[in-house]
Protein backbone atom coordinates (compact mmCIF):
# COMPACT_ATOMS: atom_id res chain seq x y z
CA UNK A 1 0.00 0.00 0.00
CA UNK A 2 1.18 3.57 -0.92
CA UNK A 3 0.83 7.00 0.41
CA UNK A 4 1.74 10.53 -0.27
CA UNK A 5 2.54 12.94 1.55
CA UNK A 6 3.01 16.38 1.37
CA UNK A 7 4.51 18.82 4.16
CA UNK A 8 4.06 22.41 3.15
CA UNK A 9 5.28 25.79 5.42
CA UNK A 10 2.08 26.92 7.41
CA UNK A 11 0.22 30.01 5.90
CA UNK A 12 1.74 32.34 8.29
CA UNK A 13 4.83 31.52 8.24
CA UNK A 14 7.76 33.04 5.53
CA UNK A 15 8.74 31.30 2.76
CA UNK A 16 11.45 32.63 1.42
CA UNK A 17 12.48 29.71 -1.06
CA UNK A 18 9.06 29.55 -2.75
CA UNK A 19 9.16 33.21 -2.61
CA UNK A 20 12.74 33.47 -4.69
CA UNK A 21 10.93 30.70 -7.10
CA UNK A 22 7.66 32.94 -7.56
CA UNK A 23 9.95 36.36 -8.44
CA UNK A 24 12.23 34.07 -10.79
CA UNK A 25 9.37 32.34 -12.84
CA UNK A 26 7.36 35.85 -12.35
CA UNK A 27 10.61 37.30 -14.19
CA UNK A 28 10.40 34.29 -17.12
CA UNK A 29 6.98 36.58 -17.90
CA UNK A 30 4.55 34.26 -15.88
CA UNK A 31 2.43 37.05 -14.97
CA UNK A 32 -0.48 34.63 -13.90
CA UNK A 33 1.23 33.86 -10.81
CA UNK A 34 -0.43 34.62 -7.56
CA UNK A 35 1.42 32.73 -4.89
CA UNK A 36 3.84 30.10 -4.72
CA UNK A 37 5.00 27.65 -1.45
CA UNK A 38 7.60 24.99 -1.57
CA UNK A 39 7.20 21.90 0.01
CA UNK A 40 8.36 18.31 0.42
CA UNK A 41 7.06 15.28 -0.84
CA UNK A 42 7.35 11.76 0.15
CA UNK A 43 6.05 8.44 -1.38
CA UNK A 44 5.32 5.76 1.81
CA UNK A 45 5.35 2.42 1.07
CA UNK A 46 3.65 0.07 3.88
CA UNK A 47 3.42 -3.97 4.27
CA UNK A 48 -0.31 -3.22 5.79
CA UNK A 49 -3.24 -4.38 4.11
CA UNK A 50 -5.99 -2.38 5.85
CA UNK A 51 -6.01 0.88 5.06
CA UNK A 52 -7.16 2.48 7.93
CA UNK A 53 -4.99 1.29 9.97
CA UNK A 54 -2.01 2.38 7.32
CA UNK A 55 -3.01 5.45 6.48
CA UNK A 56 -3.01 5.83 10.69
CA UNK A 57 0.68 4.72 10.62
CA UNK A 58 1.52 7.51 7.96
CA UNK A 59 -0.08 10.26 9.83
CA UNK A 60 1.94 9.04 12.86
CA UNK A 61 5.16 9.08 10.87
CA UNK A 62 4.74 12.61 9.79
CA UNK A 63 3.49 13.51 13.38
CA UNK A 64 6.91 12.37 14.94
CA UNK A 65 8.80 13.02 12.26
CA UNK A 66 8.05 13.77 8.74
CA UNK A 67 6.56 17.63 9.71
CA UNK A 68 7.68 19.99 12.32
CA UNK A 69 3.97 20.45 13.37
CA UNK A 70 5.03 24.27 14.72
CA UNK A 71 5.39 25.54 11.41
CA UNK A 72 4.75 22.50 9.33
CA UNK A 73 1.33 21.17 7.74
CA UNK A 74 0.77 17.82 6.06
CA UNK A 75 -1.06 16.13 3.53
CA UNK A 76 -1.13 11.95 3.54
CA UNK A 77 -2.83 10.34 0.04
CA UNK A 78 -3.66 6.75 -0.94
CA UNK A 79 -1.50 6.65 -4.35
CA UNK B 1 32.61 19.24 36.90
CA UNK B 2 31.56 16.34 34.62
CA UNK B 3 30.42 17.35 30.74
CA UNK B 4 29.51 15.18 28.01
CA UNK B 5 29.29 16.60 24.68
CA UNK B 6 27.32 14.32 22.10
CA UNK B 7 28.36 13.04 18.97
CA UNK B 8 26.55 12.55 15.60
CA UNK B 9 27.73 11.73 12.44
CA UNK B 10 28.09 15.03 11.01
CA UNK B 11 29.06 17.04 14.07
CA UNK B 12 31.87 19.35 13.47
CA UNK B 13 31.88 21.56 16.76
CA UNK B 14 32.40 19.23 18.69
CA UNK B 15 36.51 19.27 18.89
CA UNK B 16 35.91 22.67 19.25
CA UNK B 17 33.33 22.50 22.44
CA UNK B 18 35.82 19.84 24.04
CA UNK B 19 39.03 22.03 23.78
CA UNK B 20 37.07 25.03 25.45
CA UNK B 21 35.95 22.49 28.29
CA UNK B 22 38.94 21.30 29.03
CA UNK B 23 40.92 24.30 28.97
CA UNK B 24 38.01 25.89 31.68
CA UNK B 25 38.51 22.32 33.85
CA UNK B 26 35.64 20.62 32.84
CA UNK B 27 36.57 16.95 33.18
CA UNK B 28 35.08 15.77 29.27
CA UNK B 29 34.31 12.93 27.52
CA UNK B 30 32.60 12.42 24.36
CA UNK B 31 29.61 10.05 23.61
CA UNK B 32 28.64 9.15 20.63
CA UNK B 33 25.15 9.02 19.28
CA UNK B 34 24.53 5.58 19.85
CA UNK B 35 25.52 4.94 23.22
CA UNK B 36 22.36 4.25 25.36
CA UNK B 37 24.03 5.54 28.78
CA UNK B 38 25.33 8.92 29.76
CA UNK B 39 28.55 9.18 31.97
CA UNK B 40 27.92 10.80 35.26
CA UNK B 41 27.52 14.53 33.92
CA UNK B 42 26.69 18.14 35.60
CA UNK B 43 26.65 19.59 31.60
CA UNK B 44 25.49 17.79 28.38
CA UNK B 45 26.63 19.88 25.48
CA UNK B 46 24.68 19.38 21.89
CA UNK B 47 27.45 20.96 19.62
CA UNK B 48 27.08 22.69 16.71
CA UNK B 49 28.06 20.42 13.11
CA UNK B 50 25.49 19.57 10.66
CA UNK B 51 23.95 16.69 12.05
CA UNK B 52 23.06 13.92 9.50
CA UNK B 53 23.87 16.60 6.88
CA UNK B 54 21.01 18.39 7.86
CA UNK B 55 18.37 15.96 6.46
CA UNK B 56 14.72 16.27 6.20
CA UNK B 57 15.10 19.44 8.91
CA UNK B 58 18.37 20.80 10.74
CA UNK B 59 18.41 18.63 13.73
CA UNK B 60 15.13 16.02 12.97
CA UNK B 61 17.09 13.20 12.54
CA UNK B 62 19.11 14.29 15.60
CA UNK B 63 16.22 14.58 17.67
CA UNK B 64 15.05 10.76 17.42
CA UNK B 65 19.03 9.54 18.03
CA UNK B 66 19.08 6.53 20.69
CA UNK B 67 21.44 9.34 23.02
CA UNK B 68 18.46 11.57 23.06
CA UNK B 69 16.47 9.92 25.27
CA UNK B 70 18.87 9.82 27.88
CA UNK B 71 19.32 13.04 27.29
CA UNK B 72 15.94 14.28 27.29
CA UNK B 73 15.85 12.30 30.81
CA UNK B 74 18.81 13.91 32.25
CA UNK B 75 17.24 17.27 30.97
CA UNK B 76 14.07 16.50 33.00
CA UNK B 77 15.97 15.71 36.11
CA UNK B 78 17.57 18.55 36.16
CA UNK B 79 21.11 18.38 34.27
CA UNK B 80 22.36 21.27 32.60
CA UNK B 81 21.88 21.00 28.78
CA UNK B 82 23.90 23.52 27.03
CA UNK B 83 23.14 23.20 22.84
CA UNK B 84 24.74 25.76 20.29
CA UNK B 85 23.58 25.89 16.56
CA UNK B 86 23.01 22.79 15.17
CA UNK B 87 22.60 21.32 18.87
CA UNK B 88 20.07 24.61 19.72
CA UNK B 89 18.02 22.66 16.67
CA UNK B 90 18.32 19.72 17.98
CA UNK B 91 16.48 20.79 21.22
CA UNK B 92 13.79 22.33 19.40
CA UNK B 93 13.04 19.06 17.61
CA UNK B 94 13.34 17.48 20.66
CA UNK B 95 10.87 19.41 22.19
CA UNK B 96 12.73 20.17 25.08
CA UNK B 97 13.47 23.87 24.10
CA UNK B 98 9.88 25.33 22.25
CA UNK B 99 9.97 27.10 18.54
CA UNK B 100 11.85 26.43 15.35
CA UNK B 101 15.13 27.48 13.86
CA UNK B 102 13.91 28.72 10.74
CA UNK B 103 16.16 29.30 7.48
CA UNK B 104 17.98 32.73 7.38
CA UNK B 105 15.41 34.84 6.14
CA UNK B 106 17.92 36.44 3.37
CA UNK B 107 18.39 32.91 2.30
CA UNK B 108 22.12 32.91 3.02
CA UNK B 109 24.44 30.88 5.29
CA UNK B 110 25.84 33.75 7.50
CA UNK B 111 29.28 33.13 9.01
CA UNK B 112 30.56 36.05 10.96
CA UNK B 113 31.18 37.11 14.50
CA UNK B 114 28.22 39.85 15.95
CA UNK B 115 27.34 41.06 18.70
CA UNK B 116 25.27 40.06 21.31
CA UNK B 117 23.71 41.38 24.62
CA UNK B 118 23.17 39.43 27.17
CA UNK B 119 19.28 39.75 28.76
CA UNK B 120 18.90 37.06 31.99
CA UNK B 121 22.32 36.96 33.80
CA UNK B 122 20.61 35.42 36.72
CA UNK B 123 20.85 31.25 35.45
CA UNK B 124 23.65 28.82 35.82
CA UNK B 125 24.73 29.66 32.17
CA UNK B 126 25.20 33.30 32.39
CA UNK B 127 25.95 34.75 35.96
CA UNK B 128 29.27 35.75 35.33
CA UNK B 129 27.96 37.93 32.29
CA UNK B 130 26.60 41.59 33.66
CA UNK B 131 23.29 42.45 32.39
CA UNK B 132 23.03 44.05 28.94
CA UNK B 133 26.83 43.52 28.16
CA UNK B 134 27.47 43.19 24.75
CA UNK B 135 29.32 40.13 23.39
CA UNK B 136 31.39 39.53 20.14
CA UNK B 137 30.08 35.76 19.12
CA UNK B 138 30.79 34.36 15.99
CA UNK B 139 27.70 33.03 14.28
CA UNK B 140 28.01 29.94 12.03
CA UNK B 141 24.35 28.60 10.35
CA UNK B 142 21.88 28.95 7.64
CA UNK B 143 18.89 27.63 9.58
CA UNK B 144 19.01 30.26 12.81
CA UNK B 145 15.98 32.23 12.71
CA UNK B 146 14.28 31.49 15.47
CA UNK B 147 10.63 31.24 15.98
CA UNK B 148 7.54 30.51 17.99
CA UNK B 149 3.98 30.94 18.77
CA UNK B 150 2.73 34.10 20.31
CA UNK B 151 2.01 32.63 23.96
CA UNK B 152 5.15 31.02 23.89
CA UNK B 153 6.88 34.43 23.25
CA UNK B 154 4.82 36.20 25.89
CA UNK B 155 5.79 33.42 28.19
CA UNK B 156 9.72 33.88 26.91
CA UNK B 157 8.89 37.33 27.83
CA UNK B 158 7.45 37.37 30.95
CA UNK B 159 9.69 34.29 32.61
CA UNK B 160 12.83 36.16 31.64
CA UNK B 161 13.81 33.50 29.49
CA UNK B 162 15.41 35.30 26.86
CA UNK B 163 19.02 34.65 27.18
CA UNK B 164 20.65 36.90 24.61
CA UNK B 165 19.56 38.95 21.50
CA UNK B 166 21.38 40.46 18.47
CA UNK B 167 22.45 44.05 18.53
CA UNK B 168 24.81 46.47 17.36
CA UNK B 169 27.89 47.19 19.19
CA UNK B 170 26.34 49.48 21.09
CA UNK B 171 23.82 47.35 22.12
CA UNK B 172 21.14 48.53 20.65
CA UNK B 173 18.59 45.94 19.27
CA UNK B 174 16.51 46.56 16.08
CA UNK B 175 15.86 45.15 12.57
CA UNK B 176 19.27 46.45 11.05
CA UNK B 177 21.24 44.63 13.92
CA UNK B 178 19.23 40.79 13.14
CA UNK B 179 21.17 39.08 10.39
CA UNK B 180 19.05 36.14 9.81
CA UNK B 181 15.39 37.53 10.86
CA UNK B 182 15.18 35.42 14.17
CA UNK B 183 11.92 36.80 15.89
CA UNK B 184 12.08 39.92 18.72
CA UNK B 185 16.36 39.22 17.53
CA UNK B 186 16.81 36.01 19.38
CA UNK B 187 19.82 34.36 19.76
CA UNK B 188 19.31 32.10 22.66
CA UNK B 189 16.59 30.82 25.10
CA UNK B 190 16.15 29.05 28.07
CA UNK B 191 13.45 26.49 29.06
CA UNK B 192 11.21 27.19 31.86
CA UNK B 193 13.53 25.73 34.57
CA UNK B 194 16.33 27.24 33.09
CA UNK B 195 18.66 24.41 33.22
CA UNK B 196 18.31 24.21 29.01
CA UNK B 197 20.18 27.02 27.06
CA UNK B 198 19.99 26.72 23.57
CA UNK B 199 21.44 29.16 21.40
CA UNK B 200 22.74 30.29 17.79
CA UNK B 201 26.01 31.99 18.30
CA UNK B 202 29.29 30.06 19.72
CA UNK B 203 30.99 30.64 22.74
CA UNK B 204 33.37 27.53 22.28
CA UNK B 205 34.96 29.68 19.50
CA UNK B 206 35.70 33.04 21.71
CA UNK B 207 37.84 31.41 24.22
CA UNK B 208 41.39 32.39 23.46
CA UNK B 209 42.50 35.65 22.21
CA UNK B 210 45.35 33.72 20.04
CA UNK B 211 42.63 33.53 17.60
CA UNK B 212 39.25 35.28 18.60
CA UNK B 213 38.48 37.21 21.69
CA UNK B 214 37.67 35.85 25.35
CA UNK B 215 33.85 36.65 25.11
CA UNK B 216 32.63 33.14 25.30
CA UNK B 217 35.00 32.62 28.74
CA UNK B 218 32.55 33.39 31.33
CA UNK B 219 29.85 31.08 29.95
CA UNK B 220 32.35 28.16 30.93
CA UNK B 221 32.81 30.38 34.61
CA UNK B 222 29.07 30.78 34.78
CA UNK B 223 28.86 26.83 34.93
CA UNK B 224 31.37 26.36 37.15
CA UNK B 225 30.71 29.04 39.39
Amino acid sequence: MKFSVTVTLKENVLDPQGKVVQNTLQSLGMDNLKSIRQGKYFEIELNDSDPQKAEKKVDDMCKKLLANLIIEDYKVNKI
Amino acid sequence: MNSSVIVFPGSNCDRDIAVALEKMQFKNKMVWHKETKLPKSDLIVVPGGFSYGDYLRSGAIAGKSLIINEVIKSANDGCLVLGICNGFQILTETGLLKGVLLRNKKLKFINKDVNIKVINNDTKFSNKYKKNQVLKINIAHNEGNYFTNSDHLKELNNENLIAFKYCNENGDINESSNPNGSLENIAGIFNSKKNILGMMPHPERMVDNLISNTDGVNLFSSLLN
